[in-house]
């Protein structure tokens, strides 16, 4: 079943205060989510992904298409229901413990009185917070309430979850944590619909990603599709002021700085490379991969180009 | 539908608890305490009178200054803090937030204007040393003041649809002021003529008319208060309120959430 059924979206602003001239956030968008999918839609900061999710949301109104989600219109109540939301960075109500915005939050999600108090503190310890259910919100680090910003999200056990930068302001245990819960939330058979620019995220979590830029869709596939004839690369340091004649003929981008260099090179070209190094006697001092090859691709996609905009359902 | 308004105005009314707002009846006891002794000491005969003038006013002028302040930034705060995001992507409509706002901030006016006429009521019995059956119209007059906080808290929920907290600030206390002179502006249309009568009448009677919610005065003297007139402020006030929330929905339903 499709849970998020985009039809030409789109969303132009009208900008200035006297003469307002028309700015185009979205482009007429065209996007298909199947349930139980982790969707990665990614692009750099103001690439029109917010602008994509407030309109899921009905926080902001088309200039035209129509979008479904699990069958029902973005404004029906019903759909409402079975859909959890996280802002970008959020802020809640501080005046309120965690308890009790979760609480309220249960309260206008229709979730009953009896399951409530359970659901809040199963929501809590879910997401790394046992212990802060009476303490209030102005007391919160970002990260904690980036936390109870996921928790409100899934607490009524939704079945399509949209994350805005859920990543945001959480330390590498806690994406980690976050990474770990939207497998879990797909293995309870949910969708997940994030967005992100946090490449290495979306490699490792994505069914399938979006790339979007400058309010148009760039591409979208599953990663090892889009990604079958790009190659990652890697960097390669060694001691030492010699460049092997061979590091050249393999492409390698080498730059000296004092008594080391430092060469970027395709990923392929990796062996040939450390031979060449092996053969001069030169002591490697590190080999980090500095571009995975999803990596590549999107930068590939954001290069102005004239390709006709990856129109795809 | 209509539980999610009460847990909406439950959830406004718990944030003006804990920001305080009900603070302003220590400074209210403090000023009916310090007239009381004062008026006991100063006033001969006319203890009841400046009581009652004097506490009446305080209700009404605390009150509005609470309901125009606190109601500017019911939405805009929600919009600029993004709180409203988690709210309105649930199953809450955008009608029943501001409605459910509404009723959480009348309901902190009500329950603050009972506090202090707890107190005028007290300051009352301090300078008198007993009640009196006309003192039961003192309430007739608390009743048009809570009338009047529903109109501002409706008009101030309306200018925090569309504009800023400041502009919406001195457009509902602009409102006040006219509407405290209506009858005067109504009195003034009928001097005119022509466009000008034709424009003055029509603002005489788009702005709010608070002069007719305001017995303090004659209650002060102890005359009685007609049952026609409490029936038609009130219907007066009801309606008013809802027409100014219509106009509040209708702007809120169309905005755009950045």
């Amino acid at each position: 079943m499709t849970a998020i059924d985009i039809v030409g979206l789109e969303k132009t602003y009208s900008v200035g205060f006297w003469r307002k001239k028309p700015k185009c956030a979205l482009k007429p968008l065209h996007l298909r989510v199947e349930e139980g999918e982790i969707f990665g839609f990614l692009g750099p900061n103001g690439a029109g992904k917010t602008t994509t999710l407030k309109m899921l949301m009905g926080l902001v109104y088309p200039t035209a298409g129509s979008a479904k989600i699990l069958g029902m219109e973005i404004n029906d109540p019903r759909m409402k229901a079975q859909i959890g939301f996280l802002p970008e960075q959020p802020y809640f109500y501080d005046y309120l413990t965690a308890g009790e915005l979760l609480n309220y939050y249960g309260q206008l999600s229709g979730v009953s009185a009896g399951e409530r108090q359970r659901k809040v503190r199963e929501v809590l310890t879910r997401v790394g917070l046992p212990d802060v259910m009476r303490v209030q919100l102005r007391k919160f680090s970002k990260g904690m309430l980036q936390r109870v910003g996921i928790a409100q999200a899934i607490l009524h056990d939704p079945r399509v979850v949209f994350f805005d930068e859920p990543m945001s302001g959480l330390d590498p245990m806690g994406r980690r944590e976050v990474r770990d819960l939207m497998e879990e939330l797909k293995q309870e058979g949910k969708t997940v619909f994030f967005s992100t620019h946090i490449l290495s995220d979306a490699e490792a979590l994505c069914d399938r990603v979006a790339i979007i830029h400058l309010g148009e869709l760039r591409s979208v596939g599953a990663v090892a599709d889009l990604t079958a004839n790009i190659e990652g690369k890697i960097e390669l340091v060694w001691h030492g002021n010699t460049i092997p004649s061979a590091m050249k003929a393999l492409g390698a981008d080498c730059h000296v700085t004092g008594d080391t260099v430092r060469a970027v090179l395709l990923e392929g070209n990796q062996d040939a490379a450390l031979e060449a190094l092996r053969r001069e006697q030169l002591r490697v001092i590190s080999l980090i991969p500095v571009r995975t090859s999803l990596e590549e691709y999107f930068v590939r996609k954001l290069q102005p180009s004239t390709a006709v905009a990856g129109v795809t359902r | 539908m209509s539980d999610r308004i009460g847990y909406i105005a439950a959830n406004t009314f718990r944030e003006a608890v804990r920001d305080r707002v009900l603070y302003n009846l220590i400074a209210f006891a403090l000023l009916m305490s310090g007239a009381a002794i004062l008026v006991g000491q100063i006033s001969i005969g006319i203890e009841r009178l400046v009581v009652i003038n004097l506490g009446l006013s305080a209700v009404s002028l605390f009150g509005v200054v609470i309901a125009i302040f606190i109601g500017i930034g019911l939405v805009s705060k929600e919009i600029d803090k993004r709180t409203l995001y988690t709210v309105l992507s649930r199953p809450v409509q955008r009608w029943e937030f501001i409605v459910g706002k509404f009723f959480g901030l009348a309901g902190t006016l009500v329950v603050n204007a009972s506090f202090m006429a707890l107190g005028v009521f007290a300051a009352l019995y301090y300078v008198s040393h007993r009640f009196k059956i006309s003192d039961g119209w003192v309430l007739v007059a608390l009743y048009f003041i809570i009338l009047q906080f529903l109109i501002i808290t409706s008009l101030a929920l309306l200018f925090s649809s569309f504009s800023s907290p400041l502009l919406s600030a001195v457009f509902a206390f602009a409102l006040f002021i006219i509407g405290t002179f209506a009858e005067d502006l109504r009195g003034f249309a009928g001097l005119t003529k022509g466009v000008v009568r034709w424009l003055a009448t029509g603002a005489a009677y788009l702005v709010p008319n608070f002069s007719a919610l305001n017995v303090i005065s004659s209650v002060a003297h102890e005359q009685p208060v007609s049952t026609q007139l409490i029936l038609s402020n009130t219907l007066y006030a009801v309606v008013y309120a809802s027409m100014a929330l219509c106009g509040a929905v209708l702007i809120f339903e169309r905005r755009n959430l950045k």
